[in-house]
């Protein structure tokens, strides 16, 4: 059997990709913390991965027309609004900065974890090419 | 590259952000800048901010930088003060003080530089994830 690099790496290499997204996300709920009428964002992990490992985002269509509709934008509804944990505060925005930092810190540290196991795969596979 | 975006998006939150300390920078050191007539009289200014919808693509869509679109002046009553010993009193001995309230806006500064800060934040520990990805199979 020859080396899968799909099976080497298992299911890491997506959620990098998710948890990167997620990162952006949750760094622009930041940046618009006082931005009015702003509504804060977080990727649904589940239907994030999902979407990214089964494979669909090769499937793409030409757009040929400016009333087309985007297939990428379709393809991202895993992207949905957070519930508000409290009333409105006069101007629309629903950001919690407490909240989004402490979900980018833990995002980021499951990153390094993702980056953790992705490289326990290449350093076993180094070693079985070494064979030492 | 998503992670390279994050230091877009927190880069204009921070610069934003300074923005907003400059108008509050502004606001306390004329807060007691007295004039003789309504119209020229200082006003309290603040920035409005915006969420870049319209420059991200429909890939990026999702997670928007912010932008100032303008500055206001507020329109809350001037002070209106009667001071006929005043240099700078009028005709009938009135004098006009800016509609800054200095508790306000320290509180507002605090708030801008708390945001400052998270955005810094947000910057560092991505730069942090960067290193590392580039750092992977070494």
């Amino acid at each position: 059997m020859a080396i899968n690099f799909d099976n080497a790496l298992g299911v890491h290499q997506y959620s990098l990709g998710v948890r990167a997204q997620r990162a952006e996300v949750i760094s622009s709920n930041i940046a618009n913390a006082n931005t009015p009428h702003y509504k804060a964002q977080d990727v649904d992990f589940a239907s994030a991965m999902k979407a990214a490992s089964s494979h669909q985002q090769g499937l793409s269509m030409s757009q040929t027309a400016d009333k087309h509709f985007d297939l990428t934008a379709l393809s991202q509804q895993h992207v949905q609004y957070r519930t508000p944990t409290q009333a409105d505060t006069g101007d629309g925005n629903t950001v919690d900065t407490q909240k989004e930092q402490a979900a980018f810190m833990q995002n980021s540290l499951e990153y390094q974890m993702s980056l953790g196991f992705l490289e326990g795969s290449f350093s076993g596979m180094r070693k079985a090419l070494r064979g030492d | 590259m998503s992670l390279f975006n994050i230091l877009n998006v927190s880069g204009s939150g921070m610069s934003a952000q300074s923005v907003r300390l400059n108008t509050t920078a502004s606001n306390i050191a004329n807060a007691d800048s007295v004039s003789s007539s309504v119209d020229k009289t200082y006003r309290a200014r603040h920035p409005i901010f915006e969420a870049e919808m319209l420059k991200a693509n429909s890939l990026q869509n999702s997670s928007p930088g912010v932008s100032v679109k303008g500055i206001v002046e507020s329109d809350k009553p001037l002070l209106k003060e009667y001071s006929p010993d005043h240099p700078m009193a009028d005709g009938d001995g009135f004098i006009y003080k800016p509609n800054v309230n200095v508790m306000e806006e320290m509180a507002d500064m605090i708030s801008a530089s708390r945001s400052y800060q998270m955005n810094v934040q947000v910057a560092d520990a991505t730069k942090t994830m960067l290193q590392q990805t580039l750092r992977m199979g070494k």
